[in-house]
């Protein structure tokens, strides 16, 4: 028999953070503790489905006008024009003047790939497969794959984490910008950076946005904890609302993954900010194409939530609500850690962890501490020393700070 | 200015037109007799259920809901399939027809290297041009359709598809023929299915209407089935749009049949891949659906 048409597949690697939670469930170990990957936990551990999405999901539920026919190809519009006005804030001038466009994308991913796949065919040139796209050093690891496979041959990094200080490396940060090439694309963290939770200040920001106009750089903006990181919307919206203001034309990919915890409904935006009503169309009429050779049209459920929740006062209200019980629950949890540590003596300094912001920490834990706390003391962490704070919980948080402790003290 | 869809462009002018005697015979959506959409009592059932669980909504694996893509997988290759029962095949959630078709052309892109080019009946979908040419293959046609008689020009097919340098992948409608509504009989599929396995090609299936088309899961599914008896390579994928009437919810799987399962896993690997720059992983509502009534034998015989 002939070989297989399949023989030189390769076992592709499995994705380091989803294998961290297999390995994870298959530890019997009692005091287990997770602290992968990035979803968000309650005190007791569990998964948390927003009181207000079980509220509209009732209504959807009892709604019988509503069916299962497709969206359009760009979306639902109440969805759309509502995520970018989150975005942008409801006096935005950009949506005023109509120079603002939406695509509902497959969570925040799906947003970025439509992104990503529009900028190669048409930024810079036609098909310029050659634009250097930078991400910061470090990012979410996913970020490399998705402009790599929407075709772009040139992905640079731009330093970010400087770990000697356990902050932003801004002097770095410029002058990777003031460097690259022109019309080079930018992918920014809009607030709670992964996997550092490390953002630049209003003042660093505008220093950013100076040299990116200046050098004629693409500003692609990553939201995917906006109102997660500090508890308020338009606080986290800053930067993104700053840029936009400033002038520029750019994407910002939106998550609804964490904010409104519809992770497995996959809801996500991606909001394009143009010179003009004219241009925005013609860029949607393009994203269009590539939407309806990817996925033809986007899933109804998760859309529906969240342009439900969003149109009524008094749903957004309790949104608002639920979403400041999530990002308090997290800070919470820092400021736990942090005097744990402190009261330990746990050598070097930790006030990064209550610096930080959002969902993740970097702890500073090198590889083989890491290992450790895999290994031994059965608390799962990225070999980053990336923590998700979700997975402390009141019962774990004196085990968790005693092992890095043990971690820091015992293994160099 | 990109243009309109050809196809959902001719709703979004239908939704434009004031008259009154308007008529929308265009985009492909089940309607009832008072010309409205439908959705099925198992589909409502099965909500009901799943609203009553008050599930999480945590993240599916990059593959997919397990219980909805096995599930699938038998639908398609029946639960009496040896590529069924040995395991020798791997099947990952997608986004409906469309998603699914993509990642499979996707993934033969990165890992068919034996040819670029896909062999579509003359016509086919207009949307599978413009999917296989994103992936970054090649678009090559083989008669199908008979305009003088409305039928199949299966003397055509037949030639065409003799001539098909070998190793190169074609593409066939399991059922329902979409646009034409034109199938060929079994005896004229054990035929193709022949010729096919001369020249060597790999059979891309794509099954859209399993159910939908006459009414019998299993007759629909049946070339399909016998091409993979026959030792055929065989891709699939399937959209539950129109027979579970899920449209919105984008419920799809992609399959391909492999020699065994170590191979399957090997596959599977590459396919995860491919899909999480896509989209990280799946969405969950209509595979839950579409599961719940496959797996449930009251919902299922619905």
């Amino acid at each position: 028999m002939a070989a297989s048409i399949f023989a030189a597949v390769p076992r592709a690697p499995p994705v380091a953070v989803f294998k961290l939670t297999a390995d994870f469930r298959e530890d019997g170990d009692s005091r287990k503790v997770n602290l992968g990957v990035g979803a968000y936990r309650t005190d007791e551990g569990q998964p948390w489905v927003l009181p207000v999405v079980r509220k509209v999901e009732q209504l959807i539920a009892g709604d019988g006008s509503l069916n299962h026919e497709y969206l359009p190809i760009l979306g639902l519009p109440e969805f759309r024009a509502n995520a970018s006005r989150i975005a942008l804030g409801d006096d935005s001038p950009a949506i005023a003047q109509k120079r603002v466009g939406s695509v509902q994308g497959l969570g925040g991913t799906g947003a970025l790939r439509i992104g990503a796949e529009f900028l190669r065919r048409w930024y810079n040139g036609n098909n310029n497969t050659a634009t250097p796209v930078y991400v910061s050093s470090p990012t979410w690891e996913n970020h490399n794959s998705v402009f790599m496979d929407a075709g772009f041959k040139d992905i640079r990094t731009y330093r970010y984490w400087d770990a000697a200080k356990r902050g932003l490396d801004l002097q770095g940060l410029l002058d990777d910008m003031e460097k690259a090439p022109e019309f080079s694309i930018f992918i920014l963290h809009a607030c709670a950076h992964n996997p550092t939770g490390t953002d630049p200040t209003p003042d660093q920001w505008k220093q950013i946005a100076a040299v990116m106009k200046r050098r004629c750089l693409f500003p692609f903006f990553d939201s995917a904890y906006q109102g997660f990181a500090s508890g308020s919307l338009d606080k986290d919206a800053w930067a993104v609302r700053y840029f936009v203001s400033e002038g520029f034309e750019l994407f910002c990919a939106q998550s609804f993954s964490k904010n409104f915890g519809l992770y497995n409904e996959r809801v996500g935006n991606l909001s394009v900010v143009g010179k003009d009503e004219d241009n925005v169309q013609r860029v949607l009429s393009q994203m269009e194409k590539i939407v309806r050779t990817t996925w033809s049209n986007p899933p109804s459920q998760g859309a529906r939530i969240v342009a439900t929740t969003l149109t009524s006062p008094q749903l957004f209200a309790e949104w608002k609500d639920n979403v400041k019980t999530m990002a308090d629950r997290v800070l919470l949890m820092r400021s736990e850690l942090r005097s744990r540590l402190e009261s330990l003596g746990t050598p070097g300094t930790w006030n990064h962890i209550t610096d930080q912001i959002g969902m993740f920490s970097f702890t500073g834990l090198n590889p083989k501490q890491v290992e450790y706390m895999i290994k031994e003391k059965h608390i799962y962490l990225m070999a980053s020393g990336r923590i998700n704070m979700c997975g402390l919980t009141t019962k774990n948080l004196d085990y968790v700070a005693k092992s890095i402790h043990e971690a820091v003290t015992k293994i160099q | 200015m990109g243009p309109p869809d050809p196809i959902l462009g001719v709703t979004e002018a239908f939704k434009r037109d004031t008259n009154s005697k308007k008529m929308n015979l265009g985009v492909g959506a089940y309607r009832d007799d008072n010309g409205k959409p439908y959705v099925l009592n198992c589909v409502r059932k099965a909500e009901a259920m799943i609203a009553a669980k008050k599930m999480d909504k945590e993240y599916l694996p990059i593959a997919g809901l397990a219980d909805f893509t096995r599930a699938s997988a038998e639908l398609a290759l029946g639960e009496n399939s040896e590529a069924f029962k040995s395991g020798r095949y791997v099947t990952v959630q997608g986004i409906s027809g469309t998603g699914s078709l993509r990642v499979g052309a996707n993934f033969l892109q990165r890992f068919f290297k034996f040819s670029r080019d896909v062999y579509l009946p003359k016509p086919s979908w207009g949307n599978h041009t413009p999917i296989f040419r994103d992936a970054g293959l090649q678009l090559q046609a083989y008669r199908y359709y008979d305009p003088k008689t409305c039928s199949l020009d299966f003397n055509g097919a037949m030639e065409d598809i003799s001539k098909i340098p070998e190793k190169s992948i074609i593409l066939l409608h399991a059922c329902a023929h979409n646009p034409t509504g034109v199938d060929p009989r079994q005896e004229q599929w054990k035929e193709l299915a022949s010729v096919v396995k001369k020249r060597n090609l790999l059979a891309y299936f794509d099954m859209a209407y399993q159910g939908f088309a006459s009414g019998d899961i299993n007759r629909d599914a049946w070339a399909l089935r016998h091409f993979i008896e026959q030792g055929i390579d065989v891709v699939l994928s399937q959209s539950y749009a129109k027979n579970m009437g899920l449209y919105g919810e984008r419920a799809g799987a992609f399959t391909v049949i492999c020699r065994d399962a170590e191979e399957a896993k090997r596959v599977e690997s590459q396919l995860k891949i491919l899909i999480r720059p896509m989209y990280s992983n799946p969405p969950m509502n209509g595979a839950r659906i579409a599961s719940l009534i496959l797996n449930t034998p009251e919902l299922r015989k619905e």
